[in-house]
């Protein structure tokens, strides 16, 4: 277990390592940094000027050292300032993660609506729960986020007036960007926990409790569902990494203020800095989050946690 | 989901039954999602000939036309025509060009880094196989179509860069499975034998090993492509896709945006095909893992 917890450590840190070279990559082969300040600013520089900022930047400096020089500063909490903000991207990205943090979190809670749906409809075969729970399986996995988005506000915002079209505000601004974000989740879950629990009710241990005469209510929920949460749990690694591409398509069309919409913004203003910090921020969750994911899988499955 | 349907149950009244019984339908004859992928390849391959109209230019005086089934349409615009007055079937169909040849693209290229790299990973086992999954794990980190953003920020947008970035997505659970597969066909007798015989490690790789994984790679490529439609449409609709001249479905889904309280049909018609083609695959890639591969359904 504990060999196991180590590797994976060193694993996120290489992860991070990785995703901050290419980043940092990337923002070098986006050109000398002080074209941009240049342009955001206006100001006329001297050749004296532009050699000063040149150094105060460390651009003078071989790549190696610069992206050394990078990881230092990354290390301390500090990404550099937003070009056109004038602000530290730190703090920047410290104003945005709450909305996307509710965002996630309301994704998350309706995506989890997957679990009772997906037993009833493997224990109910054939019922309108199931009916629906297999329809929903199929679209959610199917359709185009940001056009469940588009369709819901004309359904609901536009038509029926019921719900705001966008932007955060009262209980009501979450209600159409969570069920956006959480419909795809939401169809993957639902598939696994129904497949998984149609196995399990179907094995010997199952008939066993039957014939032992225990309750169905109680076959189903203590016996056969915490078996049966094992394989959608495998599968929450895909999850996390759908929530975060989902959050930026949901900030998109909702005129959301969190982080996804920080980085589009990023690349349309030319603001390579919070761009890259957005990056980050969200590499740095997937790969804790997955790490916790796996934690949590080897807690629950002693084949992976004694190997 | 794979189980065949229990057939005429009385619940399957109203709209979600019959949608239910729709897709049940569609499940049980793979030809109806063979016919769907078949007419968006039509529609892609003849769009230089067919379409009705040229998909980039539109005629201002015919801005907003709805479909034909709708009241002001007319049977010029079949489909309707968007805020520019440009011819919405024709879009469409230029638009399964970029999205189809993409997407295939991706999903063979990938497909054939991750089998080699699998195969080579399982087969040697060792520091090699450590090295290759710890890269996959690395990419699977990624997030997409944030670096998508960055990079199209840097290099502009471009075809080849969407498609480089789906491939480094793709090839990754090709490589996973084939892996696992490998490790299970390289302790079987006919593998050992082939090396007492005296075959190279490419011979045995590629002429024994391989044709074991076919199925596996087969079902994963077939069930890949749902997403990676999916995924390239996203990035064209945030404008991290290919150029924003040509009309693809996620970027004409985008369009329709700010006009969806007058002109539903904009948005509504290039995210529904969308939606059919990507039910079509996945559906495909359903029933061919049924008949191919049934241990992998949990995929």
């Amino acid at each position: 277990m504990r060999q196991f917890i180590v590797r994976r450590i060193l694993l996120a840190m290489l992860t991070m390592l990785v995703v901050s070279f290419l980043v940092f990559t990337i923002s070098r082969l986006h050109g000398d940094p002080r074209n941009l300040l240049y342009a955001a600013d206006a100001i006329e520089f001297d050749q004296e000027q532009w050699d000063a900022l040149g150094r105060e930047l460390g651009l003078d400096k071989p790549f190696a050292l610069q992206y050394a020089i990078f990881i230092g500063k990354l290390l301390r909490g500090d990404l550099g300032e937003s070009i056109w903000r004038y602000k530290p991207v730190t703090e920047v990205l410290w104003e945005r993660i709450p909305a996307t943090a509710q965002l996630a979190l309301g994704g998350v809670l309706f995506s989890l609506l997957a679990i009772p749906l997906g037993v009833v409809s493997a224990v109910k075969r054939g019922s309108v729960w199931d009916i629906l729970a297999r329809t929903i399986a199929v679209l959610g996995q199917s359709m185009p986020g940001f056009w469940v988005g588009i369709m819901l506000i004309f359904v609901f915002a536009v038509n029926l007036e019921w719900l705001p079209t966008s932007r955060r505000g009262d209980i009501t601004h979450y209600v159409l960007p969570t069920i956006t974000l959480g419909i795809f989740p939401l169809s993957g879950i639902l598939r696994l926990v129904r497949s998984s629990m149609l196995d399990v009710m179907d094995s010997e241990f199952i008939k066993l409790a039957r014939a032992k005469g225990a309750a169905n209510v109680r076959i189903v929920w203590k016996h056969a569902f915490r078996n049966a949460l094992i394989a959608p749990l495998t599968f929450s690694g895909l999850l996390i990494a759908g929530l975060l591409t989902g959050s930026i398509i949901t900030e998109t069309v909702f005129a959301w203020p969190g982080l996804g919409l920080l980085a589009i913004g990023g690349v349309q203003n030319s603001d390579y800095p919070v761009t890259q910090g957005v990056v980050l921020v969200f590499t740095a969750f997937y790969v804790i989050a997955s790490f916790a994911v796996d934690l949590a899988y080897a807690f629950i499955d002693p084949r992976i946690r004694l190997s | 989901m794979n189980d065949t349907m229990v057939i005429g149950t009385s619940s399957r009244r109203g709209l979600t039954g019959k949608l239910a019984n729709g897709l049940d339908f569609m499940r049980r004859w793979p030809v109806i999602s063979v016919v769907i992928l078949a007419v968006a390849a039509f529609a892609a391959i003849t769009a230089t000939t067919l379409s009705p109209h040229n998909p980039k230019v539109g005629s201002l005086d015919d801005k907003f036309t709805p479909p034909i089934w709708s009241e002001g349409g007319s049977s010029e615009y079949v489909l309707g025509t968007d805020h520019l007055g440009r011819d919405i079937l024709s879009r469409l169909m230029f638009g399964a060009r970029i999205s189809l040849s993409i997407t295939a693209a991706s999903v063979f290229i990938g497909g054939a880094i991750g089998v080699v790299t699998g195969l080579i990973s399982g087969y040697y086992g060792g520091w090699v196989d450590e090295v290759i999954m710890r890269v996959v794990d690395i990419f699977l980190a990624f997030p997409l179509i944030l670096l998508a953003l960055a990079l199209v920020a840097v290099f502009g947008d471009s075809v080849i860069l969407v498609t480089i970035l789906l491939v480094s997505w793709v090839w990754t659970s090709f490589a996973r499975q084939v892996r696992g597969e490998t490790l299970q066909l390289k302790e079987l007798e006919y593998v050992k034998l082939a090396r007492v015989a005296g075959a190279t490690t490419w011979r045995i790789v590629f002429r024994h090993i391989f044709p074991g994984t076919f199925n596996t790679t087969l079902v994963i490529g077939s069930l890949r492509v749902g997403f990676v439609i999916l995924v390239e449409a996203s990035l064209s609709f945030l404008g991290a896709g290919v150029p924003v001249s040509t009309p693809t479905w996620g970027s004409m889904t985008s369009d329709g945006r700010q006009y969806i309280e007058n002109a539903w049909w904009i948005s509504f018609i290039p995210g529904m095909a969308i939606l059919l083609v990507v039910v079509a695959a996945n559906f495909l890639g359903d029933w061919l893992r049924d008949r191919l591969d049934p241990r992998l359904r949990q995929i």
